[in-house]
């Protein structure tokens, strides 16, 4: 893909200014409507999955007690690697969204929870909350396009390094949760200058990370190995082989969210004064979804409604999929293609994009039009664009304490 | 014993080290909800009812449960529409029950969320969560030779506290309380069973038929008011006016009031917002998020999006009403409630703490 911005054929060129803040209206009532009516069931819904992903790997670790039985191994390994998703993607991603805040159990809160995961919760939300979901696929802002090892984007500049980079990123996924770690971390950087690396906040954030792959380790690779006794060796192996099934599963997930053919990227100078419309715009175009089962939709955290998600990172996860017709729906009205095609499907899609990207540019990709100077960017995403009479439906609360109307700025 | 002492904490951390990242207790708390002393919780063991808009919980607190003082409340934390919901409720029973259990009595008050679903959803074997007794609404030491007790509505639920627990230890009792009609008398039967045995003096009025209770009737029907010792509860103005008569008559020091204490909410928005930290006060219109309120009167404040999808500013409300900007949803928190909300999308809607 190139930038939006550099594109022969640019896919929004056809909306107005004025339809781009009504997407965002027609959006901020679709959140509201779920939004309100969270409830009971929601609730039930989420301890539920916690019980049951916590009762399988209760289980999964039981029955590894036994390892040096091939059956006990087999069964074991594959719960604990079923119940090792389940806890990163359905329940810690979400949960550290801040997707059940509002039930305002301090056991199930963004601010207090834990997950299974080389990266500490507090430096994950971080890199990914607030970089990654506020400036998605802004090249040069965030930098999940690629994990800075990687080029993605014909617009991101070729180094011969990036030869490499089929090799990288196969690396990167068997050993994911420790990448997402590093990368957190921003070890590229940090570790680049003395000044950085002596610089007290990375220490004590590299400190954190120690301390919680320390226990990691010493979890999966000496505790439950040493309670299964002569089964030692073999829990080992099957501790591993469940971290690396879960970093192989998240990885390829996640490949699918932003790399696949069809999801846009966006030129940073783009971003300047930002409205709320423009910015669910670049959440549409930048995002791609993955079509199947429940069971699919449960194992991937609900990342397979990953535009649904980046619309509205704080939607609890079981509710994207009733929210998805509506959205579709929207992206046909305004003319805009809604990406989304099976996992295997995606998947190679986003490889191949790896391996032809790893070569540099041929020919033409881009034209270089003058990018339009924005307003200095102040931080207005929050507000609401007040819908135009006649109103529309579920617009009584939009306006509610938000005085100023948004100035509709030019794309 | 520091051998078994080390080795103990040694096995503990193994078994923390077992469950990592969650703590033990979070297994533990599926089968024996009430042995986390880190998370005070109760069963309800029984449910009954009082009047046709009350009933009385019996509660078997857990571990880390502390016995209340005659007269104290205890915050009670429902989940309420999947919300976890804390409200106070005066201890009712009296503190010598050997079984560790207690009982508050809960009336359902119109447009009160807890207190509804409590009176109309309440059954044996529920868990709520808990908080450890509070409050100075005591009997005082030694007892008063004559004790006055004003109340109004679910105002008899300390007192009633009160007198199950030292009535034996109080000699000149009068109970002036105040309820809609004869049936709404929450304890009814319990006070009219007290009176007719001649332990209290009980005026009961019934507000519906008679009219509320004025102070200048007071002096009517307790010709010895100002010897007495009194402590009121019910509604604010009541209690309002309660105040102003015992200190015009320069006797504030023999009145004890405990108030229900509602939330304030500004309507039109705004309100002054407090930052306990840095002990920063601004006042606002309810137009522009805390975070951009407190940063524009140099508070430190943790920030991330600044349109309400990282989480990265959340931070608690310690009191008061704050409104979602972008779809006025309200948040409202009593004192000991510490909501987390998030700063840059939130507003103030009256007077309100926040923690930073």
């Amino acid at each position: 893909m190139t930038t939006i911005q550099r594109k022969k054929s640019n896919p929004i060129a056809h909306l107005t200014p004025e339809d781009i803040e009504r997407i965002g209206i027609e959006l901020d009532a679709i959140r509201d409507e779920v939004m309100g009516s969270r409830g009971e069931k929601d609730a039930a819904y989420i301890r539920r999955v916690i019980a049951w992903q916590r009762g399988l790997e209760l289980g999964s670790r039981g029955v590894l007690l036994f390892s040096i039985f091939p059956p006990a191994w087999l069964v074991g390994t594959a719960g604990l690697s079923v119940a090792k998703i389940l806890e990163n993607m359905e329940i810690g991603h979400n949960i550290l969204h801040g997707q059940w805040d509002w039930m305002r159990d301090p056991k199930i809160h963004s601010t207090k929870w834990e997950w299974d995961h080389a990266s500490p919760a507090e430096q994950w939300k971080h890199s990914h909350n607030e970089l990654h979901h506020t400036y998605t696929n802004v090249i040069g802002r965030d930098n999940d396009l690629g994990y800075g090892i990687m080029r993605v984007d014909e617009d991101q500049k070729w180094h011969p390094m990036h030869l490499g980079q089929p090799f990288y990123n196969f690396v990167n996924a068997l050993l994911f949760e420790y990448g997402i770690a590093a990368y957190d971390l921003e070890l590229g950087k940090n570790l680049k200058t003395r000044e950085r690396r002596r610089d007290p906040k990375f220490r004590a954030a590299l400190k954190a990370v120690r301390r919680k792959i320390g226990k990691q380790v010493l979890k999966d690779y000496i505790v439950h190995p040493a309670l299964s006794g002569p089964s030692f060796l073999h829990t080992i192996a099957a501790n591993a082989t469940a971290n690396v099934i879960r970093n192989l599963w998240s990885h390829s997930v996640i490949m699918c969210g932003h790399f696949p053919n069809g999801v846009e990227t966006f030129e940073k100078t783009s971003i300047e004064g930002e409205t709320r419309g423009e910015w669910y715009l670049r959440q549409m175009l930048g995002s791609a979804n993955i079509s199947g089962s429940p069971a699919m939709h449960l194992m991937t955290g609900n990342l397979s409604h990953q535009i649904e998600h980046h619309l509205f990172p704080d939607m609890p996860s079981n509710r994207y999929k009733e929210i998805a017709p509506k959205i579709q729906d929207l992206f046909q009205r305004y003319g805009l293609s809604y990406t989304s095609g099976p996992l295997p499907k995606q998947v190679a899609s986003a490889w191949y994009k790896v391996f032809r990207l790893s070569l540099p540019n041929r020919g033409e990709a881009a034209v270089r039009r003058p990018v339009e100077k924005k307003a200095p960017a102040v931080s207005t995403r929050w507000r609401r664009a007040q819908p135009q009479a006649p109103a529309s439906a579920h617009l009584g609360s939009a306006g509610l304490g938000t005085p100023t109307p948004v100035a509709l700025s030019a794309e | 014993m520091a051998v078994i002492r080390n080795l103990r904490s040694g096995a503990w951390r193994v078994v923390e080290l077992i469950t990592t990242p969650v703590v033990p207790a979070d297994y533990l708390d599926v089968i024996a909800p009430l042995r986390n002393a880190q998370v005070l919780r109760a069963k309800i063991d029984a449910v009954r009812p009082e009047t046709e808009n009350s009933v009385t919980l019996v509660l078997r607190p857990g571990r880390g449960w502390r016995t209340h003082r005659p007269g104290q409340y205890v915050r009670v934390g429902v989940d309420v529409d999947g919300v976890r919901l804390w409200r106070s409720y005066s201890v009712t029973s009296p503190p010598s029950r050997r079984d560790g259990r207690f009982t508050v009595t809960v009336n359902a008050v119109p447009d009160g969320v807890v207190s509804t679903h409590l009176v109309r959803r309440a059954r044996r074997g529920m868990i709520v969560h808990l908080d450890v007794p509070a409050g100075e609404f005591l009997l005082c030491e030694p007892r008063p030779a004559k004790a006055l007790f004003v109340t109004a509505g679910s105002g008899i639920t300390p007192v009633m506290g009160m007198l199950r627990s030292a009535l034996h230890e109080l000699s000149d009792v009068v109970v002036v309380h105040s309820a809609g009609t004869r049936e709404a008398v929450v304890f009814g039967d319990e006070l009219r069973a007290l009176a007719a045995a001649g332990r209290i003096r009980l005026i009961e009025r019934h507000t519906r038929a008679d009219g509320r209770l004025k102070p200048a009737d007071l002096d009517e029907l307790v010709p010895d008011l100002f010897e007495r010792k009194t402590w009121a509860c019910g509604p604010n103005d009541m209690l309002d006016d309660l105040e102003t008569h015992w200190a015009d008559a320069e006797a504030a020091d023999r009145l004890s009031t405990e108030r229900f204490r509602p939330t304030l909410i500004n309507s039109g928005g705004g309100g002054t917002v407090t930052f306990t930290g840095s002990s920063t006060v601004v006042e606002t219109d309810g137009s522009e998020p805390l975070l951009d309120s407190g940063e524009a009167a140099g508070v430190l404040m943790p920030s991330g999006c600044r349109m309400g999808i990282c989480f990265s500013c959340v931070l608690p409300l310690r009191e008061g009403a704050v409104r979602d900007l972008r779809d006025g949803r309200l948040t409202v928190a009593e004192p000991g409630d510490n909501i987390p909300v998030q700063t840059c999308i939130s507003a103030a809607a009256g007077p309100c703490t926040i923690d930073a």
